[in-house]
């Protein structure tokens, strides 16, 4: 029913860029109030044990079960085209290279998006609309505290020890399929690894990229739950976009520390 | 001197400006909240009142203007000192706000384990004290969401009383409530009041509960208050906008249309306009 004019549609167009700025710059004061502000409790480490538990153990699943799943496909793709050459020997340092430069830091922290990011966000949305963290404040304890950093150190932590179980438990697929179904010589598929695989570049770049991309899904999963509307349609909102924006933040600067890391400049 | 030092007073709001985007929602509001009393904010839904209480309770900032509250002016104080401040007010939300993870027990001695270090014997007996108060003792241990929604409210208004605040605000209190759970509420507020000789704020457009127990009312519109007085005054008010809101009649100077062109025009006018 409502018509607008050109002018008003230009309007339009500038109050959003202005809200996407103004977002972010909540969202960078959100973080540092909440990892840097004044205060804390007798029982921190309890609630950052209860996170670590329903953000980290409760991923543990998933994160393991697409391990072994990516690692044996990898050795099974590997394995048909390495053949091709003759060199069906290398596909152990492939699928090692593979998960411990890419797929490993990359997959998990999708998953980790879609399952504790999402119940991260929705989390707070709902103890957002059901006035819980508007309570806290006015009994004088600080959400961005009590609720938010605990949740954020939990995420840190947990997704980067989760990519170092998907590697493992990734390669360990890889071998499973590669030795005892493809009859890849075992010497060659554990020794070529070990030659190829470098401490400081691959387990290394894996385990920074992993911290990087544990920081900024955690922070967009929090930051959406605590920001949004706190309308149950505002939290289905908050819980999508932060799988989307996780999931694209990823992806993108996965490019980006891949470049810095193994591009030639 | 401040007026809001003045020991009879607890809450003062001076000139206070409040905006949301470009609309105005409050407009250079003064309410004066004597100690020891209840005072009823009342008025149409959407007037602003949460906002008001809101801004009492300092979870938002007026645009100008100043709240003063125990001889404190809390748009001038730090982000921590108004933590503090808070611990002498305690908030009865609409929803209760029970915090989901916790047992009653656990709610209600949660701003005692925060910013106590009473030991657990004592910690028990103040919260089965503040649980008895509301007449919940026995649903010590069961989980917010095996509450009704009145025993919610009770519960999480035995947790504002835990830390024994000079100030309760309690924002709709009754709404959505059954006749029994109403009646229960109405009695604990007036009780509460004045056995522990706290100042009492309540939010509400639920006349007749609100007016029994109120020794004060503000009613506010269109970011102004539009009258104050004792109830019986309210009643006998000459505005013809409080004699709306306090006889609930259907128009006044509260339209029941909403504003539009006119009917006809609006039915048989163009339809490419």
């Amino acid at each position: 029913m409502r018509k607008r004019s050109p002018l008003e549609r230009v309007r339009l167009l500038g109050k959003a860029g202005l809200d996407v700025l103004a977002a972010l710059g909540r969202s960078t004061l959100f973080l540092l109030r909440a990892l840097f502000g004044r205060g804390s409790f007798d029982n921190s480490l309890t609630l950052l044990c209860k996170q670590l538990y329903s953000v980290g153990v409760l991923s543990l699943a998933i994160v393991v079960v697409s391990g072994i799943f990516i690692g044996m496909v990898l050795a099974l793709q590997g394995y048909s085209i390495l053949a091709t050459y003759g060199s069906e020997q290398a596909v152990g340092q492939m699928v090692a290279l593979t998960l411990l430069r890419e797929l490993g830091p990359v997959v998990t922290a999708l998953l980790f998006a879609g399952r504790a990011g999402s119940a991260l966000a929705a989390e707070i949305g709902n103890m957002k609309s059901t006035e819980q963290l508007s309570s806290l404040e006015m009994i004088g304890v600080d959400p961005l505290k009590y609720i938010v950093a605990p949740r954020l150190w939990a995420g840190f932590i947990s997704l980067p020890l989760l990519t170092l179980i998907f590697n493992v438990v990734g390669i360990w697929g890889g071998a499973m399929v590669a030795v005892s179904w493809l009859g890849v010589y075992e010497g060659s598929f554990w020794g070529n690894m070990q030659n190829s695989v470098d401490f400081s570049t691959d387990v290394l770049n894996g385990i920074i990229k992993s911290l990087v991309f544990a920081l900024v899904v955690t922070w967009i999963a929090v930051f959406q739950g605590y920001d949004c509307e706190p309308t149950s349609e505002g939290i289905s909102r908050a819980t999508t976009r932060t799988v989307v924006y996780a999931s694209l933040a990823v992806l993108g600067l996965d490019f980006i520390l891949t470049a810095l890391m193994f591009g030639d400049f | 001197m401040s007026a809001a030092n003045n020991h009879d007073t607890a809450v003062e709001l001076k000139g206070v400006t409040f905006q949301r985007g470009e609309r105005s929602i409050f407009n250079n509001v003064d309410i004066v909240i004597p100690r020891g009393k209840v005072t009823a904010i009342m008025g149409p839904s959407g007037c602003g009142k949460t906002t008001l209480l809101r801004l009492i309770a300092a979870q938002l900032m007026p645009a100008r203007g100043e709240v003063w509250v125990a001889g404190k002016n809390l748009p001038s104080l730090s982000r921590s000192d108004l933590f503090d401040m808070r611990k002498q007010m305690g908030v009865l939300f609409q929803s209760g706000a029970l915090f989901t993870d916790l047992d009653v027990f656990e709610n209600v001695a949660f701003p005692l384990r925060v910013h106590t270090k009473l030991p657990e014997e004592m910690i028990r007996d103040i919260v089965l004290m503040k649980l008895q108060a509301v007449g919940l003792r026995g649903a010590v241990e069961l989980m917010p969401d095996e509450l009704s929604g009145g025993m919610k409210r009770r519960v999480a208004l035995a947790r504002a009383i835990a830390l024994d605040p000079q100030i309760l605000l309690y924002d709709e209190p009754f709404a959505g409530q059954d006749p029994i759970a109403m009646g229960v509420l109405v009695r604990l507020i007036r009780l509460l009041n004045d056995a522990l000789g706290i100042t009492s704020i309540v939010v509400s457009h639920d006349l007749a509960e609100t007016a029994s127990i109120a020794d004060y009312i503000y009613v506010i519109g269109e970011g102004q208050v539009l009258g104050q007085g004792t109830p019986a005054q309210l009643r006998e008010s000459d505005n013809p906008r409080i004699r709306q809101f306090m006889t609930g009649t259907a128009d006044g100077p509260v339209p029941f249309h909403y504003p539009a062109q006119a009917y006809a025009e609006d039915l048989l006018g163009d339809s490419n306009a």
